[in-house]
C-alpha cells in the first residue's frame, strides 16, 4: 500500500480543485493517520516526524522534528501551548499553499491535529492572508466538519486530547509571514519581528510555547504517520525527505504546480512538466523560491532541487516556486519589481532596512529610466552588503538583498549598458 | 457610533478573545465591512470600545495594507503589481485600467464606483496577471477581460 502512494500532497486535489468533503477525506484514508498518532505518546510521534526527516517548506528548511523538540513538555509546561500553521503566503512569484487549502483543507486539519497532539497544543491558529477568500471558505466548512466528527473539540476520539482550532485572517503585510511578526499580529499588534532569543518555543504568542509552520509542512506529516519516516525519505530522491511542491511562472509554455520527489532536477520541472520556454522566448535565469532568493542560471539545470543542492549552486530552495527570467525581459526592470515590494513591505522597525530599500528602489529606477552612473553599482553594491545578514533585525532585507547580489553578478553587464546607454536596452522608446 | 449590528459582530470576536489577546485587527475588519473604510471617528468608536487608545489602534490601522485609512470607491481594485504579473504583461494591464477608469494608484472615481490600489503577489503567478475585486479574483487578464470584467462592475464607457 505505502510503495504506491507517491504524491501524497496531492493525491486528493481534483482538477477543478472543488475539495473532499470529510465523508469523501475518510473514504480515502483520511484521519487514520491521526488515528495512530492519538494513539501514540506525543514524543513518540516527535520522534516519528523528526526520524522522517522532514524539513520545513516555509523557506528556511529547518528541520521540523528538531523545532519540535523544544517546546517544554510534561505537566509543569506552561499552558496554553499554541500551533500556528503559517498560510500567509505573501512571497512574490508563490503559489503553492493556497493550492493545499482550497484542495485538500481536510489534510491540513488533520496535520495540524497531529503536529498539536505532538507539542500538546490545546489552540491552533491558521495564520490566512485575507486575499485567499476562497481558502477562508473551504477551511471553515471544513473545520466545521471536523469539529461535527470530532477530530477537533473536547476529548478527540475519546482520548484525552482536545484542541480548538481557530481562522485568523490577516489584515496584510508580508513580515506578517515572519514567525515572530505573525505571533505578534495574532496578539492584536503591529506584525514587527521579535528579537531572538528568547525563540517562539518559549516564549510565542501571549507568552506560551508557540510552533510555527508552513502550510505544506504541516500537510507533510499525516502521511509520516500513516506510512512511516522510511517511506517519506524514499520518497526524495536525493539525502532530502519526502515530495515538494514544485511551481513555474514566467514565460514557461505550462506553468503551474507539480509534486514532485525532493531533489527533482530542475531541468525535469522545466523541460519535462512546464514544457520549456514559450516559442520565442530564451532563459535566462530564475529565481528558485520566490522573490528573496539569488537567481541560478541556465548552467545550473541540472541541480537536484533539494535543499543542499540549491544552496550549492548559489541560490536557496526558498518555497520552491519558481519565477523565470527570459531574454524578452529586463533583468533590471526585474530586479527593481522586486525591490519595489520589498521597500513597501519593510516593517519599518530598523533603520538599515527602512532606509536602505527606498535608496535601493530609486536607484535601480534611475539606472532602469537611463538616469543611472557608474557610481551608483558601488552604491547597489555596498547595499548588498549592508543589508545582508547580521545588519539588520530580521531576515526581510537580506533576503531582498539575494536576487539582487546575484543579478549584478550575473547580468552586470545588462546594469552597466543601462547606464552607457542612457536607456534600457529593452523598452520600445 | 458604532451600529448595533457592528457591537454585535463585535461583541462576537471579543467573547473569543483569548487571555491578553488584543482584537483590534478582527474589530477594525468588522468595521470596514460595514463602512467601507476606517475615520477617524471610527478609530475613536473603536478605541472606546476596547478599552485602549486611539493612537494604539490608529498605529494598527496605519500598518495593516488591507484596512483603508481613507475613503475607498464601491469596488476596490486590487492590482498584483508583483514580479510574475509584471513579467507576463501587468504594465499594460495597469495603463489599460488607468485609462478606462481615468484614474492612477491611489484615487477613487469621480462617482465613487472604483478605488485602484497596487497589491502584492495575489498567489496566482502561474495564471497572471491577477487582480481581486471584492472577494473574487480574476486571472490570465487582457485588455479585452478588463473591460468585460469593469463593465461587470458598473463602469460605462
Ligand atoms: C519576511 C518573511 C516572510 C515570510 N513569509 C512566510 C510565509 O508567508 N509563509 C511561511 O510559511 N513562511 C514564511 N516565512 C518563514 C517563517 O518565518 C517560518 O520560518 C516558517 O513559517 C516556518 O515554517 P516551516 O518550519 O514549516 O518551514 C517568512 C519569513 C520571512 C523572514
Ligand atoms: S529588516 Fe526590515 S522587515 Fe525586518 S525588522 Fe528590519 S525593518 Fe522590519
Ligand atoms: S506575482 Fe501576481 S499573483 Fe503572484
Amino acid at each position: 500500500m505505502a510503495a504506491v502512494i507517491t504524491k501524497p500532497l496531492t493525491q486528493h486535489i481534483r482538477p477543478d480543485r472543488e475539495p473532499l468533503d470529510i465523508k469523501a477525506y475518510e473514504y480515502a484514508g483520511g484521519y487514520q493517520a491521526a488515528r495512530k498518532a492519538l494513539a501514540m505518546s506525543p514524543l513518540d510521534v516527535q520522534k516519528v516526524v523528526g526520524d522522517s526527516g522532514l524539513r520545513g517548506r516555509g523557506g528556511a528548511g529547518f528541520p521540523t522534528g528538531m523545532k519540535w523538540s523544544f517546546v517544554p513538555m510534561g505537566p509543569d509546561a506552561p499552558r496554553p501551548k499554541f500551533l500556528l500553521a503559517n498560510a500567509d503566503e505573501m512571497e512574490p512569484g508563490t503559489f503553492k499553499d493556497r493550492l493545499l487549502l482550497e484542495g485538500v483543507p481536510h489534510l491540513l486539519i488533520e496535520g495540524m491535529l497531529i503536529s498539536a497532539y505532538a507539542i500538546q497544543a490545546e489552540i491552533a491558529y491558521v495564520f490566512l492572508r485575507r486575499e485567499y477568500y476562497q481558502s477562508a471558505r473551504v477551511l471553515l466548512r471544513a473545520i466545521a466538519e471536523a469539529e461535527q466528527a470530532n477530530y477537533l473539540g473536547k476529548n478527540i476520539l475519546g482520548t484525552p486530547f482536545s484542541l480548538e482550532l481557530r481562522l485568523h485572517q490577516s489584515a496584510g503585510r508580508y513580515i506578517c509571514g515572519e514567525e515572530t511578526g505573525l505571533i505578534n499580529s495574532l496578539s492584536g499588534r503591529r506584525s514587527t519581528p521579535r528579537a531572538k532569543p528568547p525563540f517562539p518555543q518559549f516564549v510565542g504568542l501571549l507568552g506560551k510555547p508557540t510552533i510555527v509552520n508552513n502550510v505544506e509542512s504541516l500537510c507533510c506529516i499525516p502521511g509520516i504517520m500513516q506510512y512511516g519516516p522510511e517511506w517519506f525519505k524514499s520518497l526524495g530522491l536525493t539525502k532530502d525527505a519526502g515530495t515538494k511542491l514544485y511551481g513555474i511562472s514566467g514565460r514557461a509554455l505550462r506553468t503551474g504546480l507539480w509534486e514532485l520527489p525532493m531533489g527533482t532536477p530542475l531541468r525535469e520541472i522545466l523541460e519535462d512538466h512546464a514544457g520549456g520556454m514559450q516559442p520565442g522566448y530564451t532563459l535566462r535565469g530564475l529565481l528558485p523560491g520566490g522573490a528573496s532568493t539569488d537567481f541560478m542560471l541556465p548552467e545550473h539545470l541540472d541541480t537536484p532541487m533539494d535543499f543542499d543542492a540549491v544552496q550549492e549552486a548559489g541560490s536557496r530552495l526558498g518555497t520552491g516556486t519558481m519565477i523565470l527570467l527570459d531574454d524578452h525581459t529586463c533583468p533590471v526592470g526585474f530586479v527593481h519589481n522586486l525591490i519595489q515590494f520589498f521597500a513597501r513591505e519593510s516593517c519599518g522597525w530598523c533603520t538599515p532596512c527602512r532606509e536602505g530599500l527606498p535608496w535601493v528602489e530609486k536607484i535601480l529606477q534611475a539606472i532602469e529610466t537611463g538616469c543611472g552612473e557608474s557610481a551608483d553599482l558601488t552604491v547597489l553594491e555596498d547595499h548588498c552588503r549592508l543589508l545582508g545578514p547580521g545588519y539588520t533585525y530580521c531576515p526581510l532585507a537580506p533576503g531582498a538583498m539575494e536576487p539582487l547580489q546575484s543579478a549584478l553578478k550575473y547580468f552586470k553587464q545588462d546594469f552597466v549598458r543601462h547606464i552607457e546607454e542612457k536607456k534600457c536596452p529593452w523598452s520600445q522608446a | 457610533m458604532l451600529s448595533e449590528l457592528e457591537k454585535n459582530e463585535i461583541g462576537e470576536v471579543l467573547a473569543h478573545a483569548l487571555p491578553g489577546q488584543d482584537m483590534s485587527i478582527d474589530v477594525l475588519a468588522i468595521v470596514q465591512k460595514h463602512r467601507g473604510w476606517i475615520s477617524d471617528e471610527a478609530v475613536i468608536d473603536i478605541s472606546a470600545c476596547l478599552g485602549t487608545t486611539p493612537s494604539n489602534v490608529d498605529s494598527v490601522a496605519s500598518f495593516y495594507n488591507l484596512i483603508y485609512r481613507k475613503p475607498v470607491g464601491d469596488h476596490v481594485i486590487l492590482l498584483c503589481d508583483s514580479i510574475s504579473c509584471w513579467v507576463m504583461g501587468y504594465p499594460t494591464i495597469r495603463g489599460h485600467i488607468e485609462k478606462r477608469l481615468g484614474i492612477t494608484f491611489g484615487r477613487t472615481t469621480a462617482d465613487n464606483r472604483f478605488t485602484l490600489l497596487p497589491v502584492a503577489c495575489l498567489g496566482a503567478c502561474d495564471l497572471g496577471p491577477a487582480m481581486m475585486i471584492g472577494e473574487t479574483l480574476f486571472t490570465k487578464l487582457d485588455e479585452e477581460k478588463i473591460d468585460h470584467i469593469l463593465k461587470e462592475h458598473g463602469w460605462q464607457p
